[in-house]
């Protein structure tokens, strides 16, 4: 009898509920997302595919289809021939100073705005909390106010126009939202840490370098990405403060863009931009993944 | 033996909220004194200072003779094990042993020596190599302790060391702490919020409330004879059964209600009559009976049971009181049971219901 009821029982369904694809939610949210899609990579499509094809075919008009013929030369001559001003050694030398203006900018302001944020977490001292409000002040206030300030400290301290004069600006405009970025994250390190360190007799640095930092991985990278992109495509700051000799990348691209003479090279054009924005990229797709690999590390826990 | 921590008229405030308040504790070379109280009473406050991590506004802290008021905490001779543990995460358990020998420069071959002998007593010899994320809550409280340990010094500091362990792990970890005590002879002092800790590991028990030491005293002590209503309701579960009343017949006997309890044998001082006091009895130290007893004893009706395994605790009703009763297993008795209970005056405190302090 008790067989009987219960096979009667396990006749209904059973199981795991069996799941829907095409339903209306599904359609609505897919084609949604495959729209959104499209309008975002069409103009990445048009420029890749512009930039493989010579200059009859430009002419042509068919933006959007693939080139009949690829060619590579609109890249060459993006990167090493293409003339601004006297010069004619294209992007190569405008990448080269935005490697050059990146690097230590990068550097010095996350070197600095971490220990920052170090400090104003563990080493409270009169006024600390008042100095950040400060200094997150800063991060509101619109940096054409500061433009022309600037030039005449960066004038009166010798560095107007010089390469060191660009980092030290993209180092200070850098302070308020790493040093934000860091003193959030080293405040949730536990305190007692920290305590036990000084318990150990680690002092400031001994601290800072042997218990925050290695702890601290993911945040760097964070603030690695903001920094490099940030930096790698300022315009504005790029072409106030230097000289032409020391233009960034952007500011190269620009003059190669909007040069009035001769022939629009569209196909030229295109493959300049895509160079210029192939190193924010490039870091995005590397430090993503180790981003990632530092948070699923845990080293936080316990 | 001199004393091992001397705390002088120390005061801390933060603004105008002053968390400890013209403090003074003076604890002897070898003894395991525990800091108890509720949360906010400033006790890991207390201990923070003592190990200067936290700067106190006034007063001296003197640890082994020596005024340590503005030294380092990593001057001042103490170890110190925190709640959360607090092991170096990215370190090995090796590593975080030996990183405070290494910022005292401590020579390597000496670090070896202290690290396995710490690893012995603490049995903790297979985990050296592994990293704190792959030990258990217990294993990381002990290597927690072994930091301590290794630094060779005088004075531990416990911040609430078992807190966040569960219960079984914290009775075994709680023993080994006494062993620990037993056999190293140092001073130790120890916060907690628990007062089966409190009661199983002091040699003394300061009792805490906002910023103030209520009671120091023995464990015994503190049960049996608290020197104010705070600690006697604090210490004990269930709490101590507090019955308001006056003293009449010149403090010979306690009035209650319409009962009249006789306070022969109470040991306190002059009772004198008053109209305002406060007389409290301990679960345990009541009697049930369900025939009238001889000695001084009152009626009450039980209103609910409490079944706890070794005993039982009955909750009554007296002259419109609750109360609370343990009574060993055969004593159960049926909810609406009209009885007698009998108060072991001896046994029991009595409060000025105004200053609160003990009589």
């Amino acid at each position: 009898m008790a067989d009987v009821s219960m096979a009667a029982a396990m006749t209904g369904p059973r199981g795991a509920k069996p799941k829907k694809r095409l339903t209306g939610r599904n359609i609505m949210l897919y084609g949604t997302l495959l729209v959104v899609c499209l309008y975002y990579l069409l103009p990445l499509w048009v420029m890749v595919m512009t930039s493989l094809k010579g200059m009859p075919e430009v002419r042509m008009g068919n933006i959007f289809s693939p080139p009949v013929e690829i060619t590579f030369q609109p890249w060459v001559k993006a990167w090493a021939e293409a003339c601004t001003g006297l010069n004619c050694d294209g992007l190569s030398r405008g990448f080269w100073n935005s490697v050059v203006i990146t690097v230590p900018s990068v550097i010095l302001s996350i070197a600095i705005a971490s220990v920052n944020g170090y400090a104003l977490i563990n080493w409270k001292f009169k006024g600390s909390d008042v100095f950040f409000t400060i200094l997150i002040f800063g991060s509101f206030i619109p940096y054409q106010i500061m433009l022309y300030p600037i030039v005449i400290l960066l004038r009166e301290a010798g560095l107007y126009g010089s390469l060191w004069g660009l980092v030290l600006v993209h180092s200070v405009f850098g302070m308020p939202i790493l040093t934000l970025l860091f003193r959030n994250y080293f405040s949730s390190i536990p305190e007692e840490l920290f305590k036990a360190a000084r318990v150990d007799g680690a002092g400031f640095w001994g601290i800072y370098f042997r218990i925050m930092l290695p702890m601290s991985l993911p945040i760097f990278v964070v603030a690695l990405i903001l920094q490099v992109t940030g930096i790698w495509n300022d315009f504005l700051f790029g072409v106030v403060y230097t000289k032409p000799d020391l233009y960034p990348m952007t500011v190269q691209l620009n003059n190669i863009v909007n040069s009035v003479q001769g022939v629009k090279e569209y196909n030229v054009n295109m493959a300049a931009t895509l160079l210029t924005g192939l190193v924010p990229l490039v870091v995005y797709f590397v430090s993503g993944k180790l981003f990632v690999r530092g948070i699923a590390a845990g080293a936080v826990k316990g | 033996m001199g004393n091992s921590i001397e705390v002088r008229d120390l005061t801390l405030s933060f603004g105008s909220v002053s968390v400890l308040k013209n403090m003074n504790l003076n604890v002897e070379e070898g003894e395991f004194v525990v800091l108890l109280g509720p949360s906010g009473c400033g006790k890991s406050t207390l201990l923070n200072c003592l190990a200067g991590l936290l700067d106190i506004t006034d007063g001296q802290i003197w640890i082994k003779e020596k005024n340590v008021t503005w030294s380092e905490p990593s001057e001042r001779g103490i170890g110190m094990v925190f709640q959360s543990y607090a092991l170096y995460p990215q370190m090995t358990v090796r590593g975080n042993l030996s990183f405070g020998l290494k910022n005292a420069r401590v020579p390597q071959a000496e670090i070896d020596k202290r690290i396995a002998r710490a690893a012995e007593i603490l049995q903790i010899q297979p985990l050296l190599d592994r990293k704190p994320a792959a030990l258990s809550g217990g294993q990381r409280q002990r290597v927690a302790i072994g930091r301590a340990l290794v630094r060779d010094v005088d004075v531990f500091l416990f911040d609430e060391p078992l807190s966040n362990l569960d219960a079984k792990l914290r009775s075994e970890l709680r023993v080994e702490i006494k062993r620990l005590h037993n056999a190293l002879g140092n001073t130790m002092v120890y916060v907690t919020h628990d007062q089966i800790e409190a009661l199983t590991l002091a040699d003394r028990i300061a009792v805490m409330k906002g910023g103030v030491i209520q009671q120091l005293a023995e464990p015994l002590e503190i049960y049996n004879r608290p020197s104010n209503l705070f600690v006697a309701g604090f210490i004990g579960s269930p709490s101590m059964n507090f019955l308001k009343g006056r003293t009449v017949d010149g403090g010979r006997a306690f009035q209650f209600g319409s009962t009249k309890i006789d306070l022969a044998g109470y040991e306190g001082g002059a009772v004198l009559e008053r109209d305002d006091a406060i007389l409290g009895v301990r679960p345990e130290h009541i009697t049930v009976s369900t025939t009238p007893l001889a000695g001084p004893s009152m009626p009450a009706e039980v209103e609910i049971d409490e079944h706890l395994g070794a005993d039982s605790l009955l909750w009554l009703k007296a002259e419109g009181v609750n109360m609370s009763v343990r009574v060993p297993v055969e004593g159960r008795l049926p909810p609406g049971t009209k009885v007698h209970l009998g108060l072991d005056i001896p046994k029991a405190s009595l409060f000025d219901a105004k200053t609160e302090q003990r009589i």
